[in-house]
């Protein structure tokens, strides 16, 4: 047969860098007690199962999925930004039609969610929801307003860096990630456990946001880059 | 590999927003799709015995015959290189006050494990919820599957572990299957380092 995969042999993905990806356990972040694994996870070898996964390229993606400001009948209040970058596999290869859906607060730090009780206002121009496909390089844009910092109940005196959440499709179930991008010094960084929860200090930046002067239009937003890196696999199978 | 992973993060209580809310998929398989068509409600409980009202349950599957509808799966199958034209194999439910959601789909075939060995039907499970860092994955076999006891996977576990991972079928209700997720527990469910 050949390829990546046969019934006797299966290509096998990257396993996490050690420090790269927070323990299930991270104390400081409380809800993390009662919700992580205590015993530990069982090592699978990648068989089928775990290489394939729900492929998007054909899905419709709407003219406004990837322009949050532009959902409503009027502009949402808030600094008007460009998000972009690129979704790229740990080999460096780009990772064309990845399904990419955000979710994030608007400008007050509120959510347009029914369990969100902070009491910032909502905005009727703002829901706060995307989605688009990476492009055959690997690339992506969202236009949005920037989120604003937010309260919680982890510990006292507790806010969330503003943030914006993605959840992105690769080639295979095992590449799904769920993440989130900051902003640029954010003061609260050293403050919030669900950021300070990835052991590896290099790691964490990673998912800082850089400003970037030329995705940024002038007159009208400001520009960050945000790229993604997925789990990769070498080209040749694995004899399991 | 030259470049590393982007770290996981939560997805937070507000998940919905952006990923359920316009998007969940209850029926994994649609009314033309083959097989043995069944209804699965997976609960999640926390390390107190709680329900976890605000996690989301991904599923993916193979079709009938055991053949995923991706590029990398170059089984044939009956004669076939193509998946079930019905099918796409992925689903994804919020839970509810009670912990759980429910979905419809069908049966899976049998799809090959390492070597030559068939691995028994089963689902591809992951968990993301609010104090959950980065997905976690199980998966659900079918209780009395005669497969089960030569599933490659299965035999990974430690035999007392083993029926974490299997789905129980509603004697009243047929068709109907249950499947608790424990995070932790004397029941705590069999996770997967993928
Ligand atoms: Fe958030």
């Amino acid at each position: 047969m050949g390829g990546l995969t046969n019934e006797r042999s299966i290509a096998q993905y990257h396993r996490m860098p050690p420090g790269s990806q927070p323990p299930s356990l991270y104390e400081p972040y409380r809800s993390t007690v009662r919700r992580s694994p205590t015993k530990p996870l069982i090592v699978l070898p990648h068989t089928l199962s775990e290489i394939t996964g729900p492929l998007y390229g054909h899905e419709k993606i709407g003219e406004t999925d990837n322009d949050l400001t532009r959902q409503h009948a009027g502009e949402p209040v808030g600094e008007r930004i460009v998000v972009t970058g690129r979704v790229l596999d740990d080999n460096g290869r780009p990772v064309p039609n990845a399904l990419i859906e955000v979710w994030q607060a608007n400008a007050t730090g509120r959510y347009r969610h029914h369990s969100d009780q902070h009491p910032a206002p909502l905005d009727l121009n703002f829901t706060g929801a995307g989605r688009t496909l990476t492009d055959e390089n690997g690339s992506y844009r969202f236009v949005t307003i920037k989120p604003g910092a937010y309260p919680w109940f982890n510990h006292y005196n507790a806010w969330r860096p503003a943030h914006i959440h993605f959840s992105v499709f690769g080639r295979a179930f095992l590449t799904r990630l769920v993440t989130q991008m900051y902003f640029p010094g954010d003061p609260l960084f050293a403050f919030d456990p669900v950021f300070q929860s990835i052991p590896d200090e290099k790691a964490r930046q990673r998912l800082i946001s850089v400003f970037d002067l030329e995705t940024t239009q002038p007159q009208w937003a400001l520009g960050f880059r945000f790229d993604i890196v997925l789990r990769g696999r070498d080209a040749t199978p694995f004899e399991a | 590999m030259d470049l590393v992973p982007t770290p996981s993060q939560t997805a937070g209580p507000y998940f919905h927003l952006g990923l359920t809310e316009t998007r969940s998929v209850k029926c994994i398989a649609d009314p033309q799709t083959k097989g043995e068509r069944i209804w699965l409600t997976c609960r999640v409980i926390d390390g107190h015995g709680a329900p976890v009202n605000d996690a989301m349950i991904e599923i993916w599957q193979a079709d009938a015959e055991g053949k995923y509808n991706h590029p990398d799966d170059a089984q044939d199958k009956a004669g076939e290189t193509t998946v079930d034209p019905a099918w796409f194999g992925f689903g994804r439910m919020p839970t509810a006050e009670d912990g759980s959601c429910e979905f419809e789909t069908i049966k899976p075939g049998r799809v090959p494990g390492s070597g030559k060995v068939l691995q028994a039907p089963h689902l591809n499970v992951a968990i993301f919820a609010r104090g959950v860092l980065k997905q976690l994955y199980t998966r659900a076999y079918f209780g009395g599957d005669p497969a089960n006891s030569e599933d490659p996977v299965i035999a990974l576990v430690p035999p007392p572990r083993r029926q974490t991972l299997i789905a129980q079928p509603d004697a009243l209700r047929p068709g109907h299957w249950s499947f608790d997720i424990h995070f932790q527990g004397e029941q705590e469910t069999v996770f997967f380092d993928v």
